[in-house]
């Protein structure tokens, strides 16, 4: 079943400098499923995630020919029907927790904001359930966690803190867009069975943000690889390390390898006809 | 005799009344031209290593020894002359308010060396940038762009060690893969000694001929690089980090 389908998406920012393509055109259905999105900085994966929410402030432009979420037209939805469509049923989890999380409030208030606010909840409770969804993240000592500030924790912490707030209400899409990328590889195993779990036992639907194409292809289970702005080459997951564009392979090709050669890495030939 | 030599070296941090052991009984020796890896989770004290070698962390406990002599408090000019540092973050590590030609030809200024106008452009070339940067503020450089700014600038002194706090972990895969292919060519030509942290074994792997697995402040395990390889790491927690890194063979 479809929950989410995008055709010929376009972000643009009308800058000084003149039009700025951010996003070319980029189509694609997600099922309840873990669709990967890789590309390097700079290809559009952020912002196609941001556009789907439409979370993208002007001067950018979002033009699409549809986008649906759940039957829904996303595109031209008011601001108040997609206020209330972020949150409970499509939720993003921000790259950066250092930038994301707000740096005067305590992590406890922040979680039960939407809580106390959208579901009418009292603190108690609220707090019960901010604990629960912080333990669910593998945070060890959630009570203090709750009474910290975000520059009192490591960006692991944070970025786990993020997750967390965004499971609360329970989304039926989560936009991940590098969620474990400022963890170390033992924690973010466990962040990425957290998002499984969510995926296999709630029939969730995750888009997954990453530059580590090595992880895509170990956790998602269809990847779309993009550049420019644009998606070259859509293929399962268990196929990436196969992956026959050009591009791709140039980016699995720069990664080194335990045991690989010690010679100079190859770089990235960003000039062939299909960069255009 | 080894370059770099740490023996037994406590870090202790103090804070709310609790003291903190970053660094607990740690030795370690690194040879002239060699390039040696730290690995363990974050929080493992990998990088306060580097940051008391430096002088940016107390040594609590314990020695640090360069070429034989051991280090100073504070580190004197001598110091920066021999030891250079690279850290992780380059859009924290330049000022963000000078120019790339005013970090660079600050520590010419600092060391009283003259001719910084040909320094600076040749440091630049070195590290691949062009020459017209030369006088761009960091927010106009690219993530990639201003590790090469850092590493020219850890380089204008031509040190003999450069400690490297996870230098690609910021970067994009492409151009991680440019930014290690620079290091590599940098100590080929220089004759440098690396000792550098990073959490991705392939990048360490790829790196360093000898490895020092840490977890919770302590050392548990020295590995040669065939190690990595044959998986024959002799303590578990050194296994289960390898095994949570498999993918980094394929």
């Amino acid at each position: 079943m479809t929950l989410l389908s995008v055709k010929n998406l376009k972000v643009t920012f009308n800058t000084e400098a003149g039009l700025v393509e951010a996003v070319r055109g980029v189509s694609f259905t997600l099922g309840r499923e873990r669709l990967g999105i890789v590309g390097e900085s700079g290809s559009g994966k952020t912002m196609t995630g941001r556009s789907v929410l439409r979370l993208i402030r002007p001067p950018g432009k979002i033009t699409a020919d549809e986008m649906q979420f759940d039957g829904k037209d996303i595109l031209n939805a008011s601001e108040a029907e997609m206020r209330a469509l972020r949150g409970p049923r499509m939720a993003m989890v921000m790259q950066d927790p250092k930038y994301s999380l707000n740096p005067v409030m305590k992590v406890g208030a922040q979680l039960t904001e939407g809580l106390r606010q959208r579901d009418r909840m009292s603190a108690a409770d609220a707090h019960k359930k901010a604990v629960a969804a912080l333990e669910a993240v593998q945070i060890r000592d959630p009570e203090r966690v709750m009474h910290a500030y975000p520059h009192e924790l490591s960006g692991g912490m944070g970025q786990r803190v993020m997750i967390a707030m965004m499971l609360i209400p329970g989304p039926d899409l989560l936009i991940a867009d590098e969620p474990t990328s400022a963890l170390d590889v033992t924690v973010q195993a466990e962040v990425l069975s957290i998002l499984d779990g969510l995926v296999r036992d709630r029939g969730m639907g995750l888009i997954f943000i990453s530059h580590d194409l090595r992880l895509v292809a170990r956790f998602c289970d269809r990847v779309l690889v993009m550049f420019k702005g644009r998606v070259v080459e859509e293929l399962a997951a268990k196929d990436l390390m196969q992956a026959t564009h050009p591009y791709t392979q140039g980016l699995l090709n720069c990664l080194p390898r335990i045991g690989g050669p010690r010679g100079a890495l190859p770089g990235l030939d960003r000039s062939a006809a299909w960069a255009l | 005799m080894a370059l770099i030599e740490v023996e037994n070296l406590s870090v202790v941090f103090h804070t709310h009344g609790a003291a903190v052991r970053a660094v607990d009984g740690v030795t370690l020796s690194v040879g002239a031209r060699e390039s040696y890896g730290l690995v363990g989770e974050s929080g493992s004290g990998k990088s306060t290593i580097l940051r008391a070698i430096c002088g940016l962390a107390p040594i609590s406990g314990g020695s640090i020894r360069i070429g034989g002599e051991p280090v100073v408090s504070p580190r004197g000019r001598d110091f920066s002359r021999k030891v250079q540092m690279v850290f992780q973050d380059p859009y924290a590590s330049l000022h963000p308010r000078h120019t790339i030609d005013r970090t660079l030809s600050e520590p010419l200024a600092i060391h009283g060396i003259g001719d910084s106008d040909a320094r600076v452009k040749q440091a630049l070339d070195d590290v691949g940038l062009p020459g017209n940067f030369r006088f761009r503020y960091p927010h106009q450089l690219s993530g990639g762009q201003r590790q090469r700014v850092a590493i020219a600038r850890a380089l204008m002194l031509k040190p003999e060690i450069l400690l490297l706090d996870e230098p690609t972990s910021a970067l994009d895969a492409s151009v991680q893969a440019e930014t290690l292919n620079l290091l590599s060519r940098l100590r080929e030509e220089r004759g440098l000694t690396f000792l550098m942290v990073s959490h991705d074994l392939a990048v360490i792997d790829h790196m360093c001929d000898r490895i020092l697995v840490m977890q919770n402040g302590k050392s548990v395990e020295e590995l040669q690089r065939a190690d990595l390889v044959n998986v024959a790491m002799k303590t578990d927690y050194a296994r289960s980090l390898f095994s949570a890194s498999a993918d980094r063979m394929l």
